[in-house]
């Protein structure tokens, strides 16, 4: 019981930490990428002068970050007259919090087992007997649902900053943001229903699993290659429902200014910045563990690689671990510099293009996915019996 | 009342996109390996300790290619004793539009020809918009724009001052416009030799 306690508090202490990097290295990301992607040189004047000394720290501009924190820390908090006090108050938490929750199911390891872990100490072996403890901090059978749940969730911070700030601006983008969120996490659904389909699990910790193995003889067995179409529909989505460019309509400055946290100062807005850049790391990690094999490397299970041909290569239980947290961090951070990479690419669409995306084009192509993922699966498991 | 419907207006130059534009995945396709092959260019220019970017990293870099009719810094002009051609007439500091020069006037009797001179002459880089029209007022051809930057890069307007020293830096040899060094050095007549 304590055993499991300690466990979980030090994965919920593991999982902010990682969130926050990843939102705080983003910010630094997306400026240094867009600026490599640009031809220019980026961010690159903040530092940490070494107090006494004249040596300063600049490192590429990583300090930037902290000084935009900083800054939005100290800034004024300032306030519509006749905003919703309650509702104005809570939004950005609102929109904040479900984005954290969502990593409570998402494995970023496999599975550990302490009495393996810990030989050298063999008290601590003792003390944690033969459990074992998948590397999540919440495995649970719903792990799919929770994530689209918490999803739901944002789109109500979203509409609440919106309406409470009282300002024609917020409210229009809180709309905007309010259909283009709804329609797209209907298609992020559909596409991962596919998904579903094939491995008969809604576990995420399941579906990492699954695709550790290998189809027709060479591929690792991930989502992507099974489900190429449904792969390219969910990123789509899932950038749109981040309401990031090409999809940035709720918060078209030159319409709308900064649509639905127009009235939002300091860090209240900070945090809306915050949740956006952690949402990337976490459509990210969705991403990898849903359609990338999660902490998988091709041909590598717990006990070691086996490659084709039946050669084994066993690992020990420490390193395999360590491999595969870092696996999981090196796809997760791919997949969001490939976001980035989207966002300085693509030009803004129309909303009407948006919707019309959204539900005449994506919609059907989901369905058809769907339809056709069903039909092989049922033909599959006749040909199987 | 009855209305219109809505027909959109159609130009004899209407863009046109084929099927395979139409389609719209591989166009992004493409957008995304250009953008992305910048990147990795750059990248790697980076990474093997080059410089993977256009921007000059001014004040630390500067770039030795100004183009020769730059017009980026302000010099007087001066006898050949080295004093400043200027006669202190404050048609410059009139004319100028962001009001950046300040000009004392002094008077030296030992000069009865150009009595009036500058005691100080002062320009502040942090409002002057390198218009040139100073240089155009100008009656003596005492204030000109050379080829070079004021090279300020500073932290407070306070320090963006350039004093006559600095502005009287400039000595030539030879110069088209005018005789240079003046052949008459009695100071008693100007003009051309």
């Amino acid at each position: 019981m304590m055993q499991d306690l300690v466990v979980s508090l030090v994965f919920i202490g593991y999982a902010i930490g990682v969130l926050m990097t990843f939102g705080l290295v983003l910010t630094w990301v997306e400026r240094k990428q867009g600026a490599i992607m640009s031809d220019r040189i980026g961010a690159n004047r903040a530092y940490i002068r070494i107090p006494f000394t004249q040596v300063k720290l600049v490192w590429w501009g990583l300090f930037h970050g902290l000084a935009d924190g900083l800054k939005m820390l100290l800034k004024e908090d300032w306030k519509p007259d006749a905003h919703d006090r309650l509702a104005y108050a809570i939004a950005p938490w609102v929109v904040f919090a479900p984005v954290l929750l969502v990593f409570a199911v998402i494995p970023f390891g496999g599975t550990m087992v302490p009495a393996k872990l810990f030989q050298s100490v063999p008290a601590l072996a003792a003390w944690f007997a033969d459990r074992t403890y998948p590397l999540q901090i919440a495995p649970l059978d719903a792990g799919l649902l929770i994530v689209f749940a918490f999803g739901g969730v944002t789109i109500i911070g979203a509409m609440l900053a919106g309406w409470s700030s009282s300002n024609k601006f917020s409210l229009l983008g809180a709309l905007r943001a309010g259909s283009q969120m709804i329609s797209y996490e209907l298609i992020m659904g559909l596409t991962v229903l596919g998904l579903i389909v094939i491995y008969g699990t809604v576990d995420l910790g399941a579906i990492v699993r699954q695709q550790s193995g290998v189809i027709l003889g060479f591929l690792p067995a991930w989502g992507i290659f099974l489900q190429p179409f449904a792969a390219i529909l969910f990123l789509t989505a899932a950038i749109a429902e981040n309401k990031r460019i090409p999809f940035d309509l709720p918060e078209a400055e030159s319409e709308l200014i900064a649509g639905y946290f127009t009235e939002y100062s300091a860090m209240k807005m900070g945090l809306f910045m915050f949740a956006e850049f952690i949402e990337i790391a976490i459509i990210a990690a969705l991403f990898t563990t849903l359609f990338l094999g999660g902490y998988n490397l091709p041909f590598m299970t717990d006990a070691g690689f086996v490659f084709p041909g039946s050669r084994e290569v066993p690992l020990s239980h420490g390193f395999v671990l360590i491999t595969q947290i870092v696996i999981f961090l090196v796809k997760v951070f791919l997949m969001c510099s490939f976001q980035i990479l989207v966002r300085w690419t693509l030009p803004r669409f129309r909303y009407d293009q948006l919707l019309r995306f959204a539900w005449k084009f994506m919609f059907p192509l989901a369905l058809a996915n769907l339809t056709v993922t069903a039909i092989a699966v049922w033909a599959l498991r006749l040909m199987n019996t | 009342m009855s209305r219109k419907p809505f027909v959109r207006k159609q130009y004899w130059n209407q863009p046109t996109m084929s099927w395979w534009e139409r389609w719209y995945l591989f166009e992004i396709v493409r957008g995304l390996s250009i953008t992305g092959g910048v990147f990795m260019k750059n990248m790697w220019r980076w990474i093997t300790l080059r410089k993977g970017a256009l921007t000059t990293y001014y004040p630390e870099e500067r770039r030795p290619d100004y183009a020769e009719r730059n017009r980026g810094k302000h010099v007087l002009t001066q006898r050949p004793d080295g004093r400043p051609q200027c006669i202190a007439c404050n048609m410059c500091a009139t004319v100028c539009p962001a009001k950046v020069i300040e000009i004392e006037v002094a008077f030296d009797p030992s000069d009865p020809v150009h009595p009036k001179y500058p005691a100080r002459f002062e320009i502040d880089y942090s409002r002057c918009i390198f218009c040139g029209l100073c240089v155009e007022a100008c009656p003596e051809d005492a204030i000109r724009m050379v080829k070079d930057i004021p090279d300020l890069p500073t932290d407070d307007r306070q320090h963006m001052w350039l004093s006559m020293d600095e502005l009287l830096t400039w000595n030539p040899q030879s110069d088209v416009a005018k005789p240079y060094p003046v052949a008459d050095i009695d100071g008693s007549k100007r003009g051309p030799a």
